[in-house]
């Protein structure tokens, strides 16, 4: 396709640098390059953004590429908001949206929810894009094979005003997951035990692309839980190539192309995968069929463990500095050295966040709570007002509260980060679906196990860490 | 945006790997609107004791730490969450330059945005750095951005290395919307290109 005319590298090219080049506008000799963005995605924290274009006297380049999201501070029970600061947050992104003519999915719309779920589920979200968004977790629209990146408040006030970033071409990481998932296994232990194998730091200057069997088996859904923690990773985005599932999963969907434009955008699609050859500055290649359930220990997403497992001892820990990192961490765990993962004690359960919130992810907690009672505190939180629909059309809804869990009316980020008040209390240990186990990520306080939707509902049941595959049907 | 060409001042060591944005400013304050005064929310919880009082051995705490405008930290510093209150916070605080081995990505371009200089430099260099620090805490490091050079306490020139474009916005303390818009004519070609060479990537509700 055509770009400003700079001379390009030719010979086979990756996903990533063929998304690179299409949205190239200017290439400075310093080897930053300004690049055309297609969507820009803001949600109630970007009102730094709108202030300073304010301040500034500047206005909104294109509207019609901007999309607005009221997930972060909003309640998920049910009635108006009463927190005067939260009111204040939502009416500043409403009057920015109304000032500037953006599109907003505000809360009590039918198809709000969580930016990062809702712009897949709305085809906002194409392959072959680039979009931005003013949140680390962008990182998630990579799944449909965009190149999909966070940015700053200042660089959204940027980005509004000019319809560009300014981008340094990345370093590419090739993650290989080969072999075949067993049965209980989902993008959440892949992504984890990605990251518990090349460390919170391991992506650091890389886009990360998902290559592999294991890959190509997993759903959007499963995708999109993927490409949602490449930021835990380090990774600046993720990327799994589309291909026929992409194309179903997003015909149809409200934004999509339709018709004869459908076509073309389907054949353009199919060209976008890396070339056959195409180099990659780094390898990783890990064997899907053993990876195990996993969950995190400590405080940093990097402290992956199978299910099996037990946590390391600061003694026999590398060095004398890896030996202190990892007792500070059990001591803020509350955890002791060497114990068996499976004697972990739980005591509250969230389901839910950009990660890990969409219909697959519910049907797979419905799948083991069905017909069983959990043992502790236990919220679900849909990541879409769509989502919670079908949840409820499946039954659902009806399944978790006999179970006896907590069934949010309200889609929203919720517990993942505790913005809007529903917080794990201090000491408290939860099992999470969320992405990030920082200290007091989920209140002061606060302890994180991350895992998959399927081990929360398991840990749940059990007030312990539990190895899901013996619930789960034949 | 003031620019940054050269700065000596007293430095502090916070001496810990991957400090996240989290521990930089806590999400409870990220709803603050941006007006001067993020400083009381840096470091925010790790700065305090359990009771809520503040723990007089965290390097911010301490009295060599009046003036500081140079940080140093360990590996991975501001990794995690996007916020860019953690750069506000740090700005507010005094600071002008923050040194580590790595940083976390979005945090690095955060910084030059808001005129603060996240300066990589090799592990070894930032350990001896810290070392000297924490036996004399608030002890000066000079750094000029012009000449790529650091003073280190104990007298050592430093050379480093920045990245070019870096070094430029913040010796002229630019906006960078104002240089971007130099190639306004660029971005309306690429636009309509977009519309025309791929209509499919034009939001319509269907
Ligand atoms: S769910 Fe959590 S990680 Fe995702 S956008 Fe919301 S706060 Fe961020």
């Amino acid at each position: 396709m055509a770009n400003s005319g700079q001379a390009q590298a030719s010979g086979p090219r990756t996903l990533y640098e063929k998304i690179f080049d299409d949205h190239v506008i200017v290439r400075r000799p310093d080897g930053q390059s300004l690049l055309r963005i297609d969507r820009l995605l803001v949600h109630e924290g970007a009102f730094h953004g709108f202030d300073k274009l304010r301040l500034a006297g500047r206005s909104v380049k294109r509207p019609d590429l901007v999309f607005a999201f009221a997930d972060h501070y909003v309640p998920t029970r049910a009635g108006p908001i009463t927190d005067p600061e939260v009111i204040n947050m939502v009416e500043m992104l409403r009057q920015n949206c109304r000032e500037h003519g953006i599109t907003l999915f505000d809360r009590g719309d039918h198809d709000e929810g969580i930016v990062h779920v809702v712009a897949p589920e709305q085809g906002l979200t194409l392959p072959g894009q680039l979009l931005v968004c003013g949140d680390s977790h962008t990182s998630t629209h990579g799944a449909l094979g965009a190149l999909a990146f966070g940015i700053g408040a200042s660089e959204v006030e940027h980005a509004l005003a000019t319809q560009t970033v300014w981008q340094r071409r990345a370093r590419t990481l090739r993650i290989d997951v080969g072999g075949k998932l067993s049965k209980g296994v989902t993008g959440k232990d892949v992504i984890l035990a990605i990251i518990g194998k090349i460390g919170a730091n391991g992506a650091s200057g890389h886009v990360m692309e998902y290559t592999g069997s294991a890959i190509r088996g997993l759903t959007l859904e499963g995708r999109l839980t993927l490409c949602n923690m490449s930021i835990e990773a380090g990774g600046r985005a993720g990327l799994v190539a589309p291909d026929d599932a992409t194309f179903q999963w997003l015909k149809g969907r409200t934004y999509a192309p339709k018709g004869e434009l459908w076509e073309r955008a389907v054949a353009h699609w199919r060209t976008l995968p890396s070339d056959e050859g195409a180099h990659y500055d780094r390898e990783v290649s890990l064997d899907g069929s053993a990876i195990e359930p996993t969950i995190t220990w400590g405080t940093s997403p990097e402290t992956a463990l199978p299910v099996s497992g037990r946590l390391p001892d600061p003694n026999s820990a590398g060095s004398a500095e890896a030996g202190k990192s990892i007792s500070q961490m059990l001591d803020y765990m509350g955890l002791t050295p060497g114990m068996p993962v499976s004697e972990i004690t739980i005591d509250r359960v969230f389901i839910g966040s950009c990660t890990n919130s969409r219909i697959e992810d519910l049907r797979m907690a419905a799948s083991v709570l069905k017909g069983r009672k959990v043992a502790v505190p236990t919220m679900i939180v849909a990541g879409s007002t769509e989502i919670r629909r079908q949840a409820e059309a499946e039954g659902l809804d009806r399944l978790f509260a006999a179970a006896g869990c907590d069934w949010r009316p309200n889609p929203g980020c919720s517990m993942c980060v505790g913005m809007n008040g529903d917080l794990v209390p201090a000491g408290e240990r939860c099992a999470s679906t969320s992405n990030r186990n920082f200290k007091g990520r989920q209140g002061p306080g606060s302890r994180t196990h991350l895992m998959s939707p399927a081990m929360a509902a398991a840990a749940g049941l059990t007030g312990r860490i539990t190895d899901v595959r013996p619930m789960l049907d034949a | 945006m003031k620019p940054l060409r050269t700065v000596s001042a007293p430095a502090i060591a916070i001496d810990m790997p991957n400090v996240d944005t989290d521990q930089i400013i806590p999400a409870r304050f990220l709803r603050k609107p941006r007006r001067p005064g993020y400083h009381l929310y840096l470091f925010h919880d790790i700065r305090r004791a359990k009771d809520g009082s503040m723990d007089p051995a965290f390097p911010l705490n301490q009295e060599s730490a009046k003036g500081a405008e140079i940080l140093v930290a360990d590996r991975a510093f501001a990794c995690g969450s996007s916020r860019e209150g953690a750069v506000y916070a740090l700005v507010d605080q005094g600071f002008r330059v923050v040194i580590a081995p790595s940083f976390g990505d979005i945090f690095a371009s955060n910084s030059v945005k808001n005129g603060l200089l996240a300066l990589v430099l090799p592990e070894a260099t930032v350990r001896s750095l810290l070392d000297q620090l924490k036996a004399r805490p608030g002890a000066t490091i000079s750094l000029d951005l012009e000449a790529k050079t650091l003073t280190s306490p104990d007298g050592k020139t430093i050379p480093f290395d920045v990245d070019a474009y870096v070094r430029e916005t913040l010796l002229a303390g630019r906006d960078d919307i104002t240089l971007t818009l130099e190639h306004a004519a660029a971005i309306d070609a690429s636009l309509s290109r977009m519309a025309s060479e791929t209509p499919w990537l034009m939001p319509t509700k269907a």
